[in-house]
């Protein structure tokens, strides 16, 4: 889960500890940042209803700042794909992750993504797993995962943020590779 | 109308097109050269009374392709639910697959052709728009036939385990 | 194509006015799924659209060839996800067929009525749900989605999945029910009968919800045979066909429940609302079903004897189709003998509810097109297989 406002502060000076925060901008941008992770609406198959429920009341996934989901990728953080990725499909995933800015994360939701899923064997059609196709940064399996599942994984990302560096812009040190063997 | 009734109004109007008759309450079906197929469907469509295109199952027998169409009778008026119908089967030579199209007396056949097109690979004379409908549009082979490879790799992408 | 008359420009002298071509998906908010739409619009007004689907085959039938018929079912979960019971429903009803004579114990045949009509409740209220977002009206979604975890924790229980349950096998289901689950199920249908007077509360009288979908998207009733729709679709025109009246399978028959159709109340006869209408109307009926099939729940074992450890139909050839949420799932199963298929063709409703679009799409606005496609209420599982 993403930091609170008190773990960042190092100002260990009684009086002015409420008032005056000393933190190092790394850990801010990065707080600011893992709170508000805006996902896009990529859902596939039927790991797109675990998502919806993840984002409906009971789950709520915006009490972790990540509420609005955008339609567009071009106001989007996050991309969880959820669902197969099927060949006919791969060249509009990969569009659409190029469109998004950086920085950008990829969650890989579901058996599917993850490896092809129940259609590993006889798939012809199916993409055996999306990091053939664009880095993936959090794997999360289940077919489908829990909705909590899901929630684990956004948190898993917002660690992951928290190890982010201001002065690497190209983020050289933190970004995934695309698998290819 | 029966089953026998239906088999018997086909085979008075196609006569030595009707190759078989399989009356098992199962699954009846009447067996028929694809060169009959058009006049045979628009008699069973208009004559008969079998409005309603139920699905089209494409199958490899490996020597023949075959095309089965189910039909049946699908009534408007709320009294008239009786579901009656039959199914048509039509056997092509692998080599050279191809069956007239109905998609203008049934319009649901549009799609389901283009499908069997698409995964087994029978052509449908007279369609306006056989193109691909379920595999990508550049896909090679007819995924659904007995011999099928899937490719290796797909535009770059490793498409094997 | 042109466009009819009434739509054509008044004369603009020199000017020239060109048609748009908007594409519209795979992915999109609104389409239900990886669902492209190719529009030709003139301005405001759709000339003419085509709907492109396989964005989502997962080569199902090709899976059926290669693995046993009790793997099967695991694949036919995820062909309309949202009645994953349904789905096993109708396979195993066509697995069933291919054994002449065999019968599946009573206690299997009411666990499977109470879980195939819950699961038409939790799909309606999705349904539901989702089409309340798209037309704008945020708040419906989260109390259906409130409503459906009640289900989705019943299904939790019974066979330990969310979604894709995998339960309902042939020969009879997986796993018993407990007396613990049946209480749960009562109790849940005593809960959501005053709920649906609540939806019709905050959506289906609500003025703006009617005036995006009352008059948008009429579908004759010839011109709905004639590609094939059925379902709420097909009823939503004033078909009232129905496979649990006309042909009833499983036990159906000992049911008392209606089939609402639509009747024009707030506009033309066959438009979104009435297709709405249907499955609201339609979640009270499939709750009378459980209510009766809770009550009437008898002892006994949950599987046939016969095809309990091992499912090799003999060689024949069966066509058996079920009435699912969103219309006629059909399942043609070629068997020659062995525990493998020799070919299962999936007959899906959305694939024949979705090419009918551009039909009833000429002359509707774009923003119409949202509220169309969300009243055919597909999911693209079935449509590609």
């Amino acid at each position: 889960m993403g930091q609170s406002i008190q773990e960042l502060n190092l100002n260990q000076d009684a009086p002015t500890r409420d008032n005056v925060l000393i933190t190092s901008v790394d850990k801010l941008i990065n707080w600011t940042r893992a709170s508000s992770v805006w996902p896009m609406t990529f859902g596939l198959a039927c790991c797109a209803i675990e998502m919806m429920a993840a984002g409906a009341a009971h789950y709520d996934i915006d009490r972790f700042g990540s509420g609005p989901f955008r339609a567009t990728p071009r106001q989007a953080d996050l991309m969880i794909v959820a669902g197969t990725v099927s060949l006919k499909m791969a060249p509009r995933v990969k569009r659409l992750f190029d469109q998004m800015p950086e920085p950008k994360y990829v969650i890989a939701m579901g058996a599917c993504t993850v490896s092809g899923g129940p259609y590993i064997k006889h798939g012809y059609h199916v993409l055996k797993g999306v990091d053939r196709l664009i880095p993936v940064d959090v794997y999360v399996p289940g077919c489908p995962p829990r909705p909590e599942a899901l929630l684990e994984g956004l948190f898993r990302i917002q660690e992951k943020m928290g190890r982010e560096r201001i002065l690497d812009r190209t983020r050289e040190g933190v970004r995934p590779k695309i698998l290819v063997e | 109308m029966t089953p026998e009734q239906i088999a018997e109004s086909v085979k008075a109007r196609a006569g030595a097109a009707v190759l078989a008759v399989d009356l098992a309450p199962r699954n009846p079906s009447i067996k028929l050269a694809a060169s009959a197929w058009r006049d045979v469907a628009k008699h069973l469509r208009d004559d008969v009374g079998l409005n309603y295109l139920v699905c089209l199952t494409g199958v490899d027998r490996g020597a023949e392709l075959e095309a089965i169409y189910t039909l049946e009778h699908l009534g408007t008026a709320p009294e008239d639910g009786a579901r009656w119908g039959i199914s048509v089967r039509i056997s092509v030579p692998r080599a050279d697959p191809s069956i007239p199209s109905v998609e203008d007396l049934w319009r649901t056949a549009d799609w389901h052709e283009r499908e069997t097109w698409d995964l087994l690979g029978i052509r449908f004379e007279g369609h306006r728009n056989l193109v691909r409908i379920l595999c990508a549009e550049d896909w090679e082979g007819h995924p659904l036939r007995k011999d099928y490879k899937a490719p290796a790799t797909y535009h770059g992408i490793k498409n094997v385990v | 194509m042109t466009p009819p008359e009434s739509l054509a420009p008044a004369s603009q002298g020199d000017v020239r006015s060109e048609e748009m071509l908007l594409n519209m998906g795979p992915q999109h908010p609104s389409t239900h799924g990886v669902f492209r739409v190719v529009i030709r619009t003139d301005g405001e007004i759709v000339v003419d659209c085509e709907p492109h689907v396989g964005y989502l085959h997962r080569c199902f039938e090709k899976h059926c060839e290669n693995v046993t018929f009790l793997q099967s079912v695991l694949y036919t979960d995820r062909l309309d996800y949202l009645t994953s019971m349904g789905n096993n429903l109708g396979f195993s009803i066509a697995v069933e067929k291919l054994f002449d004579g065999l019968v599946v114990p009573e206690r299997a045949q009411y666990i499977r009525i109470i879980c195939a009509e819950l699961n038409r409740i939790a799909s309606h209220l999705l349904a539901i749900g989702t089409y309340g977002m798209d037309i704008g009206a945020i708040t419906p979604f989260l109390y259906t989605f409130r409503d459906r975890e009640k289900i989705l924790a019943i299904f939790e229980a019974m066979s330990g999945q969310r979604l894709n349950y995998n339960y309902i096998r042939p020969g009879g289901v997986a796993y018993d029910v407990d007396d613990r689950m049946v209480e749960s199920i009562k109790a849940f249908c005593k809960y959501f009968r005053p709920r649906a007077q609540e939806y019709n509360d905050l959506l289906s009288d609500n003025d703006i919800f009617v005036r995006r979908t009352a008059n948008v998207g009429v579908l004759p009733a010839d011109l709905a045979i004639q590609y094939g729709c059925t379902g709420p679709v097909l009823r939503g025109s004033g078909v009232k066909r129905d496979l649990r009246k006309d042909a009833p399978y499983s036990i159906y028959d000992r049911f008392q429940f209606e089939v609402p159709v639509g009747t024009g109340r707030k506009g033309t006869l066959g438009d979104c609302y009435d297709r709405y209408m249907v499955r609201v109307d339609e979640m009270i009926e499939s709750l009378k079903i459980v209510e009766q099939a809770v009550a009437q729940l008898p002892d006994g074992p949950i599987k046939a004897d016969a095809i309990k450890n091992r499912i090799r139909p003999p060689k024949g050839e069966v066509f058996a189709r079920v009435e699912n949420s969103r219309g006629e799932l059909g399942f043609y199963v070629i068997s020659d003998g062995k525990e493998t298929a020799y070919r299962v063709k999936c007959r899906a409703p959305s694939f024949h509810n979705i090419s009918m679009l551009s039909e009833i799409s000429r002359g509707a606005m774009i923003a119409d097109m949202v509220a169309i496609i969300g009243s055919t209420d597909i999911v693209m599982g079935e449509v590609d297989r």
